[in-house]
Formats: C-alpha cells, sequence, structure tokens
C-alpha cells in the first residue's frame, strides 16, 4: 500500500517573520499583499481576532490598533529563502518529496521501513522545527487526498500535536471522514461544493459513499478520483517533478491610481520583461499574451473600469520585445482616458517547450535573440532585478510597490542580516 | 535566496581529464581536485546555519567583537559551554551558557556585563554559534 505525508508549515508566512523578530511570538501577525492591499497570511492570534484572508488593510484599522496587531508587507526573499531550507530539510529525510507550494510538500514514505511511522513524522517535525525555526504539522495517508484531510486534522487538534496518521487505522478515517465537510476535500473547489450539497452530499464521508455511476456522470474522471482517493485507493502518484505550468504571469497594484498613458505603458512593460524573464526561467516559449488593466474597486465616487485583451503571438515565444510589442499593441487598443488605473497584469498563456512545437515551413525557427535575453537575465540575477531594462521602461516610476512594513531581507543580502546586540 | 555558494567557477576547469593526449602531460595532473570552498569548512547544514552581525561588546573576552560575523548552526543541540544564540526579553543576544550553583546561565564574557540565570523571564534558544569572522584588515 502507498503511503503519503503531507507536511504543511504553520502560518508560514507569519513564521517567518517570527524567526528573526521574537517579539512577534505571541502577538497577533497579518501579511499584506504586495502594495500592502489585503491580508494574504495571519498568525492563529489574528485568526482568532476574526480577521478574514483577502481583506483589505484600510478595513482593519481600528482593530489593529485596538489589539496591537504586527503589520508586515510581505517579503518574499525572506519567505522564498526559508521555504527552500524547509524543503531541503524534509527532502533529504524522505524517500521521495514532491514540493507543491511555498509551504507544502508530500513525501513518499512508501520505501521508508521505520517501526514506528508516527513517531518518525515526529521526529521530522521536530528536525525542521529545530533547523529551521518553522513549526509544520504533517498527515499520514494512503493516497494524497487522504494525506492532506489528515494534515487538517493534525493542524486543528491540539491532542495530535501536529501529527496525524491514518495508515492501518480505518476508523479514524471514517471520524474524520465524517467530520469533514465536501468544501475542505482536496480538488473540491467551491462551485463544485454547492453542487455536490444541492444534490445532499454535505460530507467527506457522504462523498466517499456516493455511487461510482452518478460521480462519474456529474464530475467526470478526475471527480471519481477524488472519491477513490477517499476510500483508500490511490490515484494520483508523487510527481517528482512539478508540471511546467499552463500560464504565468505578472500582475501588481500600482501604489496609486494613474491617469497618464505614458506612466501605465511603463509599468505594463515592466511587467512584461518580469513575465517574459519567469518564462525564460522554466525554459518554455507562449503562444498567446494577455494584458488587463482596472481601477481600484473599492474606490468610492470614482468611474470604476477593468478593460483586457489578448492576442495571440506570430511564433511562440520567450523573447521580452516580441512579447512587448504585441503587448503595446493591445495597450494602445484597449487604452482609455479618463479613469484612474489601480491594477495591471500580463498573463502568457499556451505555454510549450521550444521543442515541442512543429515549425511551419514558412518558419524561421526561433532562436528568439538568445543571447541577448540570457545577458540581460543574467545582469539581472546577478545586480538585482531591473539592473537591465528594456529601453522604454522606467525606474521609480509613481506605479511601483508600496511596502511600508517590510522586514529586512534577513537570510539573502549581506547588508541586512540580523544585528544581535550583545547586552 | 541565500546561494552558499554562489555560482562553481567556470572559467577555470580545475577538473581537467587526463585522457587528453595532446601536449605535455603535466605531473600535477592527478592531483588537481577543484578549489577549496569556504563553505564547505565553515557551513556543515546549508538549511540550519544562518549569519547575523554582532553588535556590542559584552563577548569580547570571548574573542566576539563589535561588528563580526557570527555563524550560527541550529542544528547544533546547545551543550554546556557553547556559546548560543538567544531570545531574551523578545530579543535575540550572544551569551555563552553556564552552570553556576546548580543554576544554568546565560554568562557575558565581559566582567562589566552581568550574567543571566535562565528561568527568569523569558527565555529560549534560537542557536549555536560555531564560528566567528572577524576583519583584521579594513582596506
Amino acid at each position: 500500500m502507498a503511503i503519503f505525508a503531507l507536511v504543511d508549515c504553520n502560518n508560514f508566512y507569519a513564521s517567518c517573520e517570527r524567526l528573526f523578530q521574537p517579539h512577534l511570538r505571541g502577538r497577533p501577525v497579518v501579511i499584506l499583499s504586495n502594495n500592502d492591499g489585503c491580508v494574504i497570511a495571519r498568525s492563529d492570534e489574528a485568526k482568532s481576532l476574526g480577521i478574514l484572508m483577502g481583506t483589505p488593510a484600510f478595513k482593519i484599522r481600528q482593530l489593529i490598533k485596538a489589539h496591537d496587531i504586527a503589520v508586515c508587507s510581505s517579503n518574499y526573499a525572506l519567505y522564498g529563502d526559508i521555504s527552500e531550507r524547509v524543503m531541503r530539510v524534509l527532502g533529504e529525510s524522505a524517500p521521495n518529496q514532491e514540493i507543491y507550494s511555498i509551504d507544502e510538500c508530500f513525501l513518499d514514505l512508501d520505501r521508508l521501513s521505520v517501526p514506528n511511522l508516527t513517531q518518525w513524522c515526529r521526529n521530522l517535525r521536530h528536525q525542521t522545527m529545530q533547523w529551521t525555526g518553522i513549526p509544520v504539522s504533517i498527515g499520514i495517508g494512503p493516497t494524497k487526498t487522504l494525506a492532506k484531510l489528515a494534515n487538517r486534522l493534525a493542524k486543528k487538534s491540539v491532542r495530535e500535536s501536529g501529527v496525524l496518521n491514518f495508515m492501518d487505522d480505518p476508523i479514524r478515517i471514517d471520524t474524520a471522514l465524517r467530520e469533514t465537510s465536501i468544501g475542505d476535500v482536496w480538488g473540491i473547489g467551491r462551485r463544485w461544493t454547492q453542487k455536490l450539497e444541492e444534490r445532499g452530499i454535505h460530507t467527506a464521508h457522504d462523498f466517499a459513499n456516493a455511487p461510482d455511476a452518478w460521480v462519474r456522470q456529474c464530475m467526470g474522471v478526475v471527480g471519481l478520483r477524488t472519491v477513490h482517493e477517499l476510500r483508500g485507493i490511490a490515484c494520483h502518484a508523487l510527481a517528482d517533478q512539478p508540471a511546467p505550468k499552463q500560464t504565468t504571469c505578472y500582475t501588481r497594484t500600482f501604489g496609486t491610481a494613474i491617469y497618464d498613458k505614458m506612466q501605465i505603458q511603463d509599468a505594463v512593460t515592466c511587467f512584461t520583461e518580469q513575465a517574459a524573464a519567469k518564462l525564460r526561467k522554466t525554459g518554455q516559449v507562449a503562444g498567446a499574451v494577455q494584458l488587463f488593466i482596472q481601477t481600484d474597486p473599492f474606490a468610492r465616487n470614482v468611474p470604476k473600469k477593468s478593460v483586457s485583451g489578448l492576442t495571440t503571438l506570430d511564433r511562440p515565444t520567450s523573447n521580452t520585445r516580441a512579447i512587448a510589442t504585441a503587448v503595446t499593441q493591445i495597450f494602445d487598443r484597449i487604452w482609455q482616458d479618463g479613469y484612474g488605473w489601480r491594477k495591471a497584469g500580463v498573463h502568457l498563456f499556451d505555454l510549450s517547450a521550444p521543442d515541442q512545437i512543429a515549425p511551419s515551413l514558412l518558419d524561421v525557427i526561433e532562436t528568439p535573440n538568445d543571447s541577448l535575453m540570457k545577458a540581460v537575465d543574467h545582469i539581472n540575477t546577478r545586480y538585482g532585478r531591473g539592473a537591465a531594462r528594456m529601453g522604454f521602461a522606467s525606474k521609480n516610476a509613481a506605479w511601483q510597490m508600496q511596502q511600508a512594513h517590510v522586514s529586512p531581507r534577513f537570510t539573502t543580502k549581506w547588508a541586512e542580516i540580523p544585528a544581535v546586540r550583545m547586552m | 535566496m541565500l546561494r552558499l555558494v554562489n555560482s562553481p567557477p567556470k572559467l577555470e576547469t580545475l577538473l581537467f581529464s587526463t585522457h587528453v593526449s595532446a601536449g605535455f602531460p603535466s605531473p600535477a595532473d592527478d592531483h588537481i581536485e577543484g578549489k577549496l570552498d569556504l563553505n564547505e569548512h565553515l557551513v556543515r547544514r546549508p538549511a540550519a546555519t544562518f549569519f547575523v552581525r554582532a553588535s556590542g561588546e559584552s563577548m569580547r573576552d570571548a574573542g566576539i567583537f563589535n561588528g563580526d560575523l557570527l555563524i550560527i548552526d541550529r542544528s547544533v543541540t546547545p551543550q554546556l559551554g557553547d556559546i548560543v544564540l538567544a531570545i531574551l526579553d523578545g530579543e535575540l543576544t550572544v551569551k555563552r551558557l553556564k552552570k553556576a550553583d546548580g543554576v544554568w546561565h546565560l554568562a557575558a564574557e565581559n566582567k562589566n556585563y552581568p550574567s543571566i540565570p535562565i528561568g527568569e523571564g523569558d527565555c529560549a534558544f534560537w542557536g549555536v554559534v560555531t564560528y566567528t569572522i572577524h576583519q583584521h584588515c579594513g582596506r
């Protein structure tokens, strides 16, 4: 039988902020999105104050003052480095690892023959905490879906002390399925939750006992797989490598509303550079690009607007200039005067590896100024993002990020490592 | 990201093979193994190793001076006599772990600074200081 573990960092961003700022321990902490817009992460203390994910920062100003809540701008340099450390500790301990997101990974513990799996996971949890300072929870089950479910309960229950093991424990699985509402099952989104509830399926247990034919008819093979996984039949294997992403995007909110066309165009060009660099990093090319700009959805007494355009690229490419030309065309097409634009995004679609493209007879197979793009990427890696830019982008513009409460890059910049006072 | 080995030295091909038949065989061929990497020496467990900057004089007699770079290994479990990074009243500080009259202390290494008995107030270990890097020449 397969054995999967899902390891998930507890309140990851808040835990990272607390690592070098011990005075934040025990205090409610919230982390704001890029540009200090919305709450994207919370410590347990902030959760119990009723602060929800996605709450705009201005709506909790009173609460912040009243409860002495620590407010942090997101510090991805720090979170990325700490994530790498956590994943390394976990990956070196287990036979096989799939990094699922910045703060979770699956481990394949099938070939790990230890006398007591629960104890082994408790030790791993302890080691991760000691080595990296980040608390984690571990759920163990015969399928990935059950491991995920076990993790959720491990995190909620004080008694389980961070590790919950479903292996060889059908009674426990049964209880857990009854306690888990259908919307909390891995892979069941909001749309399916509503539909399933309309049909009388409220818990994971209801879903696991639904007839195969019915599930297949309603939800197709994807839904059926989830049902089987809830019954303990593994349908999803551990992906050794994360599957190539099908879309990549670069979206940001501006520091203030911008009315000027030139300024927005600058921002959009910069976002295109970032999106294209991301694409090159994964060794892929894009077949289509979408641009959107929108006004502040929360602003009162100003006209609201959201416009977007999509175009296919002449041939799949990852070249900044080719993509920027297409984006500029879209921009000219969708631009409207008179609005205070607050947000823009560049999405790249139809991604593929360059060798998967069948060139047409008339196509010149693209080696898209590779050396130029490589040089640009190299300079930016070495000297910081934005050191080398396309000719038409400007620096220090009004649209750049607002990050009033960002902590130092404690682990990635020599000038910002923690200072320790010897009292 | 903290990349402890930033980029391997690509320009100097140090690990060449002796199978190349052209030219004069160097008697050193068999002995070139690669350059010494300080990271290898100073950082045993990269995932658990952090750098901090010392500030102040309280550990002077242990050879830790203002501005020194400290290497902290969190994977090492603190023992009596270790120099540790500890959290005291919500702040990170460096002290030596000592025992006096059966009581554990976080001790300063400078007679002008007090020793703090563990158990008083809020105290927790952060990691063990494994190396101090002190700059002797500022140019």
